[in-house]
């Protein structure tokens, strides 16, 4: 225990037993209310499904290694990108970093026992499951054909399981719902006393953002997706021309939800590089306000731009000036974040841990996934460009590229923290510059086909645009490649023996001043805040001076 | 940099092209010059202060307000000067010119089917003079479908119940490939269809004699096609079944009687005359209700309905 933190009854030095072995059995996991086992089970379900979307993406790309049929035929492939669509969504990167991680590190990171609801965190792990398996249960009816998107009337006169796809996608919404009310009464309740609203880590402050876009788009995609139920099931005319519906009104409705939820998968990995830069740059987090009301800008903007999908559905000139109008507004807190990254990093001391290349790898990717947001916002680029590969590439460079690596930053910064026990650090970084290779062979060649005018969700393509595809496919091996060595060295460390420091890296946040891993209760007593979260001064200044803060 | 535009677009063959190029162009130099400066920048703190020893303090900046309004303000000017750089293009793309030629385009599962101003219709094939605006009307009969020029920088979707619009003045003859670009299916991949841009004689010609399909297709097939597509399967069945008109099965070297309660033989010049002329003899028990197609069709199509008709025993 380091200074930082005040015992409340520090005379007993009795030993408690971690957190994974107290209490112990498979029913004591299953029955739990730890926000740390929660986080866990959450990561590993997560993780298992970003396999199973992985290989279907796999898939997808052998198919596309030769025009027409490769391995399969347009009827399976079609499905198959549906399904990787659809879990890689809804199953793997909505929840990747705030269910996994944010329930793990969250209350570590206020200094709270657990989140403020722990029993909701529970049935929230069970809401996911159940809509999991609903999702996985679509195969036996046939699979589903839509695209993730379950655009109209497609979706509601195609055949397979198009509705318990989507009731599975209502279903996942409620674990996303539980999750973000817990994380915001958390927040407000449960900081350490001592920590102000600018004294949390900028951790926080993304969840935060990110539980706002939960509670507040999701029920809108709830809705809409029992509209479509009705539809297909009742023949409630709400969508189909057929029964007198109006099939662009649902693309209003689907993107009022998944547009916001773009920015669920990108402000917790924007969180998570926010708390590694600090820590392996040694050095106070430059322009906290700027990116702590940056998170909240993106989240609250996020809700004005859904018809930017739309610029070429027959939208009004006017709705489209509109909409593209505040869509590039949410490139600039996203530019002050990317700023702010590397000033703190400037005059550093840096460290090249795993956590921090795969930061830098992020910082990296996201420059590429941001910048080519503006193609896509501006309206006569997007008129070329929508619906084609470039539109692939670019939200697989912000959606796929940042969300996992951020995803796998944070992994490889609170491995320790969760298990006490560490990596082998060179496989580590030689894998994190495998996936950065992999990533960009996949992605790069995309904009290109997509610029040229190759479009997306295609079985068949004319042979000009094979040379690239064979490029992506290649690059997709690559990837494949430096995941399996992660997910290899990550079990590897569970031969080691747990003895990892409270504090392997040096960070100033309240989670390194618990045992690595904690105990059930996380603290010994109630931690106080007595320095900033940022704060790498030598001598820290001491509790309740105001400048405390960072 | 025309080296790297040619890289990354297909060549431009309409007028909406150098709009959507140059600023194509100029957010590709800017997505290049910001990925190497920021990663030249994380680079460069990398060599120069790599972390040599634990003890090793850092100065503890908080913030600086001046740097942070630069790095806020100068990419809001940019992102102000790209958003009306593609409004403008956009409004271009999007009015039509008055004197725009009007040809229907309708999506269905997985073919495109245009209607040309004098009633022609083709499949998948789009013919369109070069050099003069020509505005597609959109629409489906199915799902959504989207219409796709790479070449002509042009996209819209075709969405069932509605219409929507594009128009193009396209620059250089030649065939265009058109992509349908809204998921729809099985066969969206394969939902292809081409422009041919004409030069004025080759569209006359077009006009004149149809497009290559129908100039190589059997007068039979072309019979059913015009029936098809002519409005003479609204009133005329070919199954016998009792229409505004009468029925086609079986009627050639039979004899129609007349309003006028004499017998004529149907053959080619009885057809002919009642394609052209049909208030000439209005069959008994029928209203003269009969547009004539004078103008309407080809002479080649003509001998088709005829060709058809004598194939309907």
């Amino acid at each position: 225990m380091s200074e930082g933190v005040l015992h409340a009854g520090a005379g007993h030095a009795v030993h408690h037993a971690d957190y994974l072995e107290e209490p112990k059995g498979l029913w004591s996991w299953l029955t739990t209310v730890d926000h740390k086992r929660i986080g866990l089970m959450y990561m590993w379900s997560v993780l298992f499904f970003f396999l199973v979307g992985g290989i279907f993406a796999l898939l997808i790309r052998l198919e596309l290694l030769t025009p027409k049929q490769t391995i399969m035929d347009a009827e399976t492939y079609n499905r198959v990108f549906t399904l990787h669509g659809a879990i890689m969504t809804f199953l793997v990167i909505i929840p990747a970093i705030p269910a996994a991680l944010g329930n793990f590190a969250l209350p570590l990171l206020l200094g709270a026992k657990d989140v403020a609801f722990p029993r909701l965190n529970l049935a929230s792990l069970y809401v996911y499951w159940t809509g999991a398996a609903m999702a996985v249960a679509t195969l036996a009816l046939g699979g589903v054909d839509t695209g993730w998107t379950f655009y109209t009337p497609y979706s509601t006169t195609t055949g397979g399981g198009v509705t318990l796809m989507v009731l599975a996608a209502f279903v996942l919404g409620f674990s996303s719902i539980f999750t973000g009310v817990n994380f915001i009464a958390t927040i407000h309740k449960l900081r350490a006393p001592g920590m102000g609203w600018f004294e949390m880590p900028l951790f926080c402050w993304g969840m935060y953002a990110t539980a706002l876009i939960q509670i507040l788009a999701t029920p809108v995609l709830g809705i809409t997706l029992l509209l479509i139920v009705m539809e297909r099931v009742l023949g409630v005319g709400i969508f189909d021309p057929q029964l007198g519906g109006d099939p662009v009104l649902f693309q209003h409705f689907f993107w009022f939800y998944s547009h916001p939820a773009v920015y669920i998968m990108i402000l917790p990995a924007m969180a998570v590089i926010s708390e590694v830069i600090p820590t392996f740059s040694k050095k106070t987090i430059f322009g906290y306000k700027a990116i702590a009301f940056s998170s909240v800008a993106i989240a609250l903007l996020g809700f004005l731009v859904w018809a930017h999908h739309m610029f070429v559905a027959g939208m009004s000139l006017f709705a489209g000036a509109i909409f593209s109008f505040l869509t590039f507004f949410i490139a600039i807190p996203s530019a002050i974040k990317v700023f702010n990254w590397i000033a703190t990093m400037w005059r550093g001391s840096i460290s090249l841990e795993a956590p921090m290349l795969h930061a830098i790898s992020f910082l990296l990717i996201f420059t590429i996934g941001g910048l080519t947001g503006l193609f896509l916002a501006a309206l006569s680029t997007d008129v070329h460009l929508h619906d084609t590969y470039f539109v692939v590439a670019h939200f697989h460079y912000v959606m796929a590229g940042s969300n996992l690596i951020a995803m796998l930053a944070g992994m490889h910064y609170w491995w320790p923290k969760m298990y006490g026990r560490l990596y082998n650090k060179k496989l580590a970084a030689i894998s994190a510059a495998v996936i950065f290779i992999g990533f960009n062979l996949t992605f790069l060649p995309q904009f290109v086909l997509g610029s040229r005018g190759m479009p997306r969700r295609y079985f068949n393509y004319l042979p000009q645009f094979q040379d690239l595809h064979v490029a992506s496919t290649i690059g997709s091996w690559v990837l494949a490649a430096g995941l399996f060595l992660t997910a290899a060295y990550l079990l590897a460390s569970f031969r080691q023996p747990k003895g990892m420091t409270a504090n392997p890296w040096g960070g100033r946040s309240l989670e390194w001043e618990t045992s690595s891993p904690p105990t059930t209760h996380n603290f010994e007593g109630q931690p106080v805040l007595q320095h900033g979260p940022y704060d790498y001064r030598p001598e820290p200044a001491p509790v309740g001076v105001k400048e405390l803060a960072h | 940099m025309n080296w790297f535009r040619d890289f990354l677009l297909p060549r431009g063959a309409s007028t909406h092209v150098g709009e959507m190029d140059g600023l194509f162009m100029f957010i590709t130099l800017l997505t290049v010059f910001f990925f190497f400066f920021n990663g030249g920048l994380i680079f460069y703190a990398v060599r120069r202060w790599r972390r040599r020893s634990d003890r090793e303090v850092t100065p503890h900046i908080t913030h600086d307000t001046r740097l942070e309004l630069v790095w806020s303000l100068i990419p809001l000017a940019v992102v102000m000067l790209i958003f009306l750089w593609g409004f403008k293009g956009y409004v271009k793309a999007w009015v039509a010119p008055n004197d725009s030629m009007e040809i229907i385009a309708t999506g269905k599962k997985w073919v495109w089917e245009f209607e040309y101003p004098d009633g022609t219709r083709t499949l998948n094939d789009l013919h369109v003079p070069v050099d003069r605006p020509v505005k597609l009307v959109l629409t489906s009969e199915d799902v959504i479908h989207s219409f796709y020029i790479p070449e002509f920088r042009l996209k819209r979707d075709a969405i069932p119940g509605r219409y929507t619009e594009l128009w193009f003045s396209a620059t250089k003859p030649g065939i265009y490939q058109v992509y349908c670009t809204e998921y729809c299916g099985k066969g969206h991949s394969d939902m292809l269809a081409r422009i041919f841009v004409d030069t004025p004689e080759q569209y006359e010609t077009f006009l004149r004699e149809g497009d290559e399909q129908t100039r190589k297709m059997p007068l039979t097939e072309l019979g059913r096609l015009v029936w098809e597509n002519k409005g003479c399967a609204t009133c005329h069945s070919l199954d016998g079944t009792r229409g505004q008109g009468p029925s086609w099965k079986g009627i050639w070297s039979q004899k129609h009687r007349g309003a006028d309660g004499k017998e004529h033989l149907v053959d080619a010049d009885y057809i002919r005359q009642s394609i052209l002329m049909p208030q000439a003899v209005v069959v008994q028990g029928y209203e003269p209700i009969m547009p004539t197609y004078q103008g309407l069709l080809r002479e080649r199509e003509i001998l088709a309905v005829i060709e058809f008709i004598k194939e309907l025993q």
